[in-house]
């Protein structure tokens, strides 16, 4: 099968602490065939930051980012937030004249309505994991796991025509062979920066999305965003919390990879001693 | 009793024209209130600071915490029956806020916001290590947190050099005017 070939666009939080999401991430997309190319010279999205503080910023960083884009390729993207961010600035581009004539003079290329913007849970939808593994209901066969989604999921109102992608995982999970849990705290919101600025606040939630995975008898949660990973790790006050996966670690595992070695140590709440126990990882 | 004061319907046409949202339709059903997640980190809940705009009081929403805590989740919006896009709206608060010059009620969260959009001015991509450097440096406050930090420092969670971009033209393209920071005094 040839592959096809997708522009990536990781975004800050996996370039500069999700490492183990990028690796693994390039690793699932390489087995299942599937090219990614970093977008040449991405910029940051703006972010909460920008948009809180200056919405000229705000609206141009995404504007370059989109400019970038190899002719007919489709923009795959790693990072929730980033993904709304870019969906909203291409949207704004596409019903508004004078800001594409602004965008053509900045940036000097045509203006594209055709360019497929993309979330990872999109490509994943369209691969066939049943193609590259023989018998998938082993491959996380007894793990307890808990999707957890934060506000991925919630669209502002622009953007609610958007797929959308409740169940994903528990689905893909399950199909795995794990054992997916449900503790209503799936789509609870992990504070993102106020983890930095107000700390106390992003404690009391991510303890209680933690507690509650735990309470429903949880072994480890999985998450698709950098940032909310980070949030689990570092923000939740119980003495011994469960490990948190990156939804691509999972993937790539049950596909058979083999550097999940380079993902595991820089996990801050260490998963292999779980994954030891329900005999997932060979020594 | 609230006296509506002269004028009052002037806050709320400012912000809905900035922000592109008519959330007169709000019907005050609080279905957003019970659904955000940082309500206790806010002196009024989201539906009353709606309320707080549509009445015209000013400083009562601009002074707020509340349009500082929103960290823009979707949350409430993607329930909202009226599809009032509330995120939106405080991102236009704030906004008329930091112009206005009044007091803010959250001047870290500011403080954080400036940091990560000087970095982003000079590499073209956050440098966390910076970011957390001079926000730290700006609150005087080295101690607390600083367990989380080693850990990320250990685990190669905050690299040590930036990321960076290398067209620089863009970025002055993009930052016509240099970012400054926001004087804010202490409550
Ligand atoms: S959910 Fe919507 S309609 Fe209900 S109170 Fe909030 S903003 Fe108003
Ligand atoms: S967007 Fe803001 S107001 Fe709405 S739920 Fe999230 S934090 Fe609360």
């Amino acid at each position: 099968m040839g592959k096809k070939t997708y522009s990536f666009f990781p975004g800050c939080s996996l370039k500069a602490s999700g490492h183990e999401n990028t690796q693994s991430l390039l690793k699932f997309c390489d087995m299942v065939d599937i090219e990614l190319e970093e977008l040449p010279d991405w910029n940051c999205c703006g972010s909460s930051s920008a948009h809180s503080v200056n919405h000229d910023v705000a609206r141009d960083l995404p504007l370059r980012n989109i400019s970038l884009v190899p002719k007919g390729q489709p923009l795959l993207i790693a990072c929730p937030s980033c993904l709304i961010r870019l969906k909203q600035s291409f949207l704004g581009l596409k019903n508004d004249g004078n800001l594409q004539k602004k965008y053509e003079q900045d940036w000097g290329r045509p203006f594209d309505p055709g360019l497929e913007i993309i979330h990872f849970f999109e490509l994943f939808k369209r691969i066939q994991l049943k193609a590259y593994i023989k018998d998938p209901k082993t491959r996380l066969k007894g793990i307890k796991v808990a999707p957890y989604y934060g506000c991925m999921l919630s669209m502002p109102p622009d953007l609610r025509n958007e797929p959308s992608h409740y169940g994903l995982m528990e689905e893909a999970l399950s199909s795995l062979g794990a054992d997916v849990i449900s503790y209503g705290y799936e789509t609870q919101c992990c504070g993102t920066y106020l983890s930095v600025a107000k700390p106390k606040l992003s404690e009391r939630v991510v303890t209680q999305i933690i507690s509650r995975a735990m309470d429903a008898g949880a072994e480890c949660l999985v998450t698709a965003c950098a940032m909310c990973h980070l949030n689990l790790e570092i923000r939740c006050a119980l003495k011994n919390p469960i490990p948190a996966f990156h939804f691509s670690e999972l993937l790539s595992m049950a596909l058979g990879a083999e550097n999940q070695k380079k993902w595991f140590p820089k996990h801050i709440v260490d998963p292999l001693p779980l994954l030891k126990q329900r005999g997932l990882l060979k020594s | 009793m609230i006296a509506l004061k002269k004028g009052h319907g002037e806050l709320a046409r400012q912000i809905q024209e900035r922000s592109g949202i008519n959330f007169n339709a709000c019907l005050h059903c609080r279905t957003c209130t019970n659904a955000c997640p940082f309500v206790a980190g806010m002196d009024y809940p989201p539906n009353a600071l709606l309320r707080l705009v549509q009445m015209g009081m000013e400083q009562e929403a601009l002074e707020s915490s509340t349009i500082w805590v929103c960290v823009g989740c979707n949350t409430c919006c993607s329930f909202c029956p009226m599809a009032i896009d509330i995120p939106a709206v405080m991102d236009s608060l704030r906004e008329k806020a930091l112009a206005t010059g009044v007091k803010i009620a959250e001047p870290d969260i500011v403080s954080f916001h400036d940091e990560v959009l000087k970095t982003i001015e000079k590499y073209g991509r956050t440098h966390k290590l910076e970011i957390m450097m001079r926000y730290k440096l700006k609150k005087r406050d080295f101690l607390s947190d600083m367990g989380v930090g080693l850990k990320m420092l250990k685990k190669r969670k905050l690299d040590l050099t930036p990321s960076r971009i290398k067209d620089k033209q863009a970025l002055k393209k993009i930052f016509k005017k240099q970012i400054k920071q926001h004087k804010i005094d202490k409550q």
